[in-house]
């Protein structure tokens, strides 16, 4: 039975992982991310887990100890934002090579420098590449639910990938809202108990984990990385599409579209932006305005087919990018978005709005500017990469 | 009247630092001992906060902003390049950071920066546990206390393990001068900066920075708690120049107070039992005895 409490994103992602009951959390410090942790040493102090919380120095050896322990055998979970995830960023690329299945909550932050301690995905974005599955939340409520989805996808034998469960740091990690929650029972049934097939653990069938592989065989291990990596889109597609039938919690999906069936034009955006957005789709629907959102929850591997059935009809898109790739044209949402839509049969104009920088607001009425910049076009706005919301501009 | 300390104010005020932060008044006096001629680094810690919010700033000496884990590096490249650019003769590069920031995270390069013998200061202001993101445990934290990730629960409570020496781990790497320093005793805190200055080659100062929000007492207690945790040795104050150890502030045995009167003043400490009250005196009782011995074996000739 689904129990509702309230909750912040830290502290929904804290119970989920006190539900989840791992061998060991390893982290260390950093805002916005400590509440999750410091919530945790709680549940440990007081007995509540089984697991083995190790407090490390750094995040350099947060990630390396999630990965001994992973390697061991361990179902892990950790948290980090910003710097310590670029911090951490050498180990990040080993763990999903090793193809552990480790879950890691990022906070998104942006990046220092200058030092900034608010919202923007600049953290999560430079790992976008490093072999991690990535998926992206709205509100508590999702990140909630993700925690236990992130384990049964990561840990599918088809998969065995480390998942990234990312949410907007301050805006997400520190608001509190309603979360339904399951019970420990549930959680328990649904997450099943880990078995790896390979570990460290067993001394009668000793492996050896991340050996010298020169060019004889490196090259083949990568492809076997990329295969994980596909065969995780369905996976990820099944595990979130069954949630609600086997948890009675809500739908799920690697791509959320709103009111996108009937839209002229619509708006691309990841997180908690998603949900203002969706405030001004609300209203401008109800003044007769053909707007449309597509929320991308699984950015890794990316949805390509369902990104691109999903704007199908739709005339005009506009990419909302909380970070930036500098030199490259757009920020990491458009490039994929407008990929995606190449080989799309009709080819709606894409153009991306660069957003949010180290937590700058986006309100209502930003969207609601960007929804009626496509809709008053006189024809197809293309290849437009503007900055939303900064001086000087 | 002679003034014992020097007029000079090269961090103004302004400040962002909490009510009665020690951190706050070791920075002020450190720079009163090194003078004008000071190049800055600081990492992520509370001190990335204190001289403010961009466009504003309480610091006169150029400052550089770096990356938590990268103090001794960072001072390592200022030195070089200065040296490189001959302008290092009289200008002092000196390193600030928490103990989170050098204790954990910042020790290899700060371990790095000793070995190499640059010529760079380096300051850890000690207020034992990451207070910058709210009072997690580092190994600066010492045993008993609570933090956040040490809460007190019903099963475990406070931090089991004990504080890393710092000083020591400077002293095995032959650093030519470390020493601690108070900022209950502002006069010898900024004797040992002023002599740090003129030393040639990395020297190491471990201040102890009292932390009302941390520690959870009252703000206007920060210098008498100070001068407690010196006066019942738990925070001796002592040099050590080429391996010869001398202590500054000589605590008479008679002289000498209770680690309760410490203990008691703090939130931090309210959960303790006797136990772990009598294991805290006879640490403080055996380290004591321990330094003491250092002087007298590896002191200065008399
Ligand atoms: C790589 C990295 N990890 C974590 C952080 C978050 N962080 C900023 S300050 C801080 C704690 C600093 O503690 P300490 O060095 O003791 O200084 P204090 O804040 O106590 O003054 C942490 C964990 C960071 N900025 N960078
Ligand atoms: S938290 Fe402690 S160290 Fe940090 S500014 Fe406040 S009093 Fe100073
Ligand atoms: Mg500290």
């Amino acid at each position: 039975m689904a129990k509702p409490m309230a909750l912040s994103g830290n502290f929904a992602a804290a119970y989920a992982t006190k539900q989840i009951n791992p061998h060991v959390v390893a982290a260390y410090p950093i805002t916005p991310q400590t509440l999750m942790m410091e919530k945790f040493s709680e549940y440990v102090a007081n007995g509540e887990v089984d697991t083995e919380l190790v407090c490390v120095e750094s995040e350099h050896s947060a990630m390396s100890a999630c990965i001994g322990a992973a390697a061991a055998g361990g179902r892990v979970i950790t948290s980090t934002a910003a710097n310590g995830l670029a911090l951490m960023f050498e180990v990040v690329y080993i763990a999903a090579s090793l193809r552990l299945p480790i879950t890691m909550c990022v906070m998104n932050r942006a990046l220092s420098g200058p030092i900034n301690i608010h919202g923007d995905h600049s953290d999560s974005m430079g790992t976008r590449d490093s072999g991690w599955i990535q998926i992206f939340n709205e509100n508590a409520q999702e990140v909630y639910d993700t925690m236990f989805q992130a384990v049964r996808i990561g840990e599918h034998k088809d998969v065995m990938l480390p998942v990234m469960v990312n949410f907007d740091g301050f805006i997400t990690s520190h608001k509190f809202e309603r979360v339904d929650t399951l019970d420990d029972a549930a959680v328990r049934d649904y997450v099943g108990t880990y078995t790896p097939e390979h570990s460290l653990l067993d001394t009668e069938d000793p492996v050896t984990y991340g050996p010298l592989d020169l060019f004889d065989y490196y090259f083949e291990h990568k492809r076997q990385q990329v295969d994980a990596m596909r065969n995780a889109l369905p996976v990820a597609r099944e595990v979130l599409t069954s949630y609600a039938r086997e948890t009675g919690q809500n739908e799920y999906d690697i791509i959320e579209a709103y009111h996108l069936d009937d839209a002229d034009v619509a708006i691309v955006a990841l997180s908690s932006t998603a949900g203002t957005a969706k405030f001004v789709v609300d209203r401008m629907r109800a003044e007769g305005k053909k707007v449309g959102l597509l929320k991308i929850r699984l950015f890794r591997p990316f949805p390509v087919e369902a990104v691109r059935e999903a704007l199908a009809g739709v005339k005009q898109v506009a990419v909302l990018d909380r970070s930036d790739s500098f030199g490259a044209y757009g920020g990491p949402v458009f490039a994929e978005v407008r990929n995606a839509l190449y080989d799309a049969e009709s080819r709606p104009g894409i153009v991306d709005y660069i957003y949010g920088l180290g937590g700058r607001d986006i309100n209502a009425v930003d969207i609601e500017g960007v929804y009626n910049r496509m809709l008053s076009a006189s024809g197809r706005m293309a290849g437009d990469v503007q900055y939303l919301g900064v001086r000087g501009d | 009247m002679k003034k014992t300390i020097p007029d000079i104010e090269l961090m103004e005020r302004g400040h962002q630092a909490c009510l009665g932060c020690g951190a706050a008044h070791a920075m002020r006096y450190l720079l009163k001992g090194l003078g004008p001629k000071t190049i800055a680094a600081i990492p992520a810690c509370c001190w990335a906060v204190i001289p403010g919010v961009y466009p504003y700033s309480c610091m006169d000496v150029p400052l550089q902003y770096v990356a938590f884990e990268t103090t001794g590096a960072s001072i390592s490249g200022i030195e070089a390049a200065l040296r490189a650019k001959g302008k290092k003769e009289g200008t002092t590069v000196v390193g600030w950071a928490g103990d989170g920031g050098t204790l954990d995270i910042g020790i290899q390069a700060l371990s790095g920066a000793v070995e190499r013998g640059h010529d760079v200061k380096y300051v850890c202001y000690d207020n034992e546990a990451y207070m910058n993101t709210g009072i997690q445990r580092s190994s600066a934290t010492p045993f008993g206390a609570w933090t956040t990730t040490t809460p007190v629960g019903t099963t475990k409570a406070w931090k089991l393990s004990p504080k890393k020496n710092i000083v020591e781990i400077m002293v095995a790497h032959d650093i030519p001068y470390a020493c601690t320093a108070s900022v209950a005793y502002p006069e010898d805190l900024i004797k040992k900066a002023q002599k740090m200055k003129d030393i040639t080659g990395p020297c190491f100062m471990h201040i102890y920075a009292p932390c009302p929000t941390g520690w959870k007492y009252p703000p206007e207690k920060t210098i008498e708690l100070a001068r407690l945790a010196t006066d019942t040795c738990i925070f001796p104050l002592y040099e050590v120049t080429n391996g010869k150890y001398r202590i500054t502030k000589r605590i008479k045995d008679e002289k000498k107070k209770d680690v309760l009167d410490y203990l008691r003043m703090q939130g931090r400490f309210k959960s303790l039992d006797e136990g772990a009250i009598q294991s805290i005196r006879d640490h403080v009782d055996f380290e004591w005895a321990r330094l003491l011995r250092k002087e007298e074996c590896f002191g200065e000739e008399q």
